[in-house]
């Protein structure tokens, strides 16, 4: 029987993965994007917006400390956005 | 996810608003950073779980009858801090354990139904703090 595939280089983000953290403050954005993280299965994205500051610097620590892949980290007018690959 | 998970174990000792918050953060931040976490409730920490008592700890300082709670209160709101009860359903989301110091229940005649049941994981003595606490890489008293 042929093995069954999934393509995990997903480039849509799904709607439930995305997480909206602005304007909200120490540890809310890094404990949502751990509760997104539980969430999420190997493969799928997890997008998360934020203006804490220490969290852009945070959430990439917490990602490496997972083993997970961190995607990017970019930041306009104060409003970060940090893309993660469970 | 990290392979050989690293452990948190926090002593909450106090049961001041302030100190209970410094051990839900610590805690939640550890769990979203990949650690095993648990809270050991004793003594003053103990009350804050009985049933209606998470939020009803003292400042440790400038308690001012209250008043100072209740600016500290104030200013948290504004600063969109979360609830010490998101926080510790937060915490239990993400699989910390809160355990429930026995011998402070029966100084203080606490009992089992007295306490949040449903956020308590063990109701026990010294040896299950320091069989978690050996292999720790963080253990904190939060007096």
């Amino acid at each position: 029987m042929p093995e069954i595939k999934v393509d995990s280089n997903v480039d849509i983000c799904p709607a439930d993965m995305k997480v909206n953290c602005v304007g909200e403050t120490c540890p809310v954005p890094l404990v949502e994007t751990r509760k997104a993280l539980r969430k999420a299965r190997e493969g799928d994205i997890v997008e998360v917006t934020g203006t804490h500051p220490a969290s852009k610097k945070e959430i990439p620590m917490a990602v490496k400390a997972l083993g997970l892949k961190l995607l990017s980290v970019d930041e306009t007018d104060g409003v970060w956005k940090i893309r993660i690959q469970r | 996810m990290a392979e050989n998970t690293e452990k948190a174990t926090i002593i909450v000792h106090s049961g001041d608003m302030d100190k209970v918050y410094s051990a839900l953060i610590i805690g939640n931040g550890a769990l979203a950073m990949g650690m095993e976490v648990s809270l050991f409730f004793t003594f003053w920490g103990l009350q804050r779980l009985k049933k209606g008592g998470l939020e009803k700890g003292p400042l440790s300082k400038m308690h001012m009858f209250g008043l100072g709670k209740w600016m500290i209160n104030r200013k948290m709101k504004a600063a969109k801090v979360a609830s010490l009860e998101k926080m510790i359903q937060d915490f239990k989301e993400l699989g910390g354990k809160i355990l429930a110091c026995d011998m402070t229940m029966d100084i203080m005649g606490i009992k089992a139904e007295d306490l949040r049941q449903d956020l308590i994981s063990d109701y026990c003595g010294v040896g299950t703090y320091l069989d978690d606490a050996r292999d720790s890489k963080i253990t904190l008293f939060i007096s």
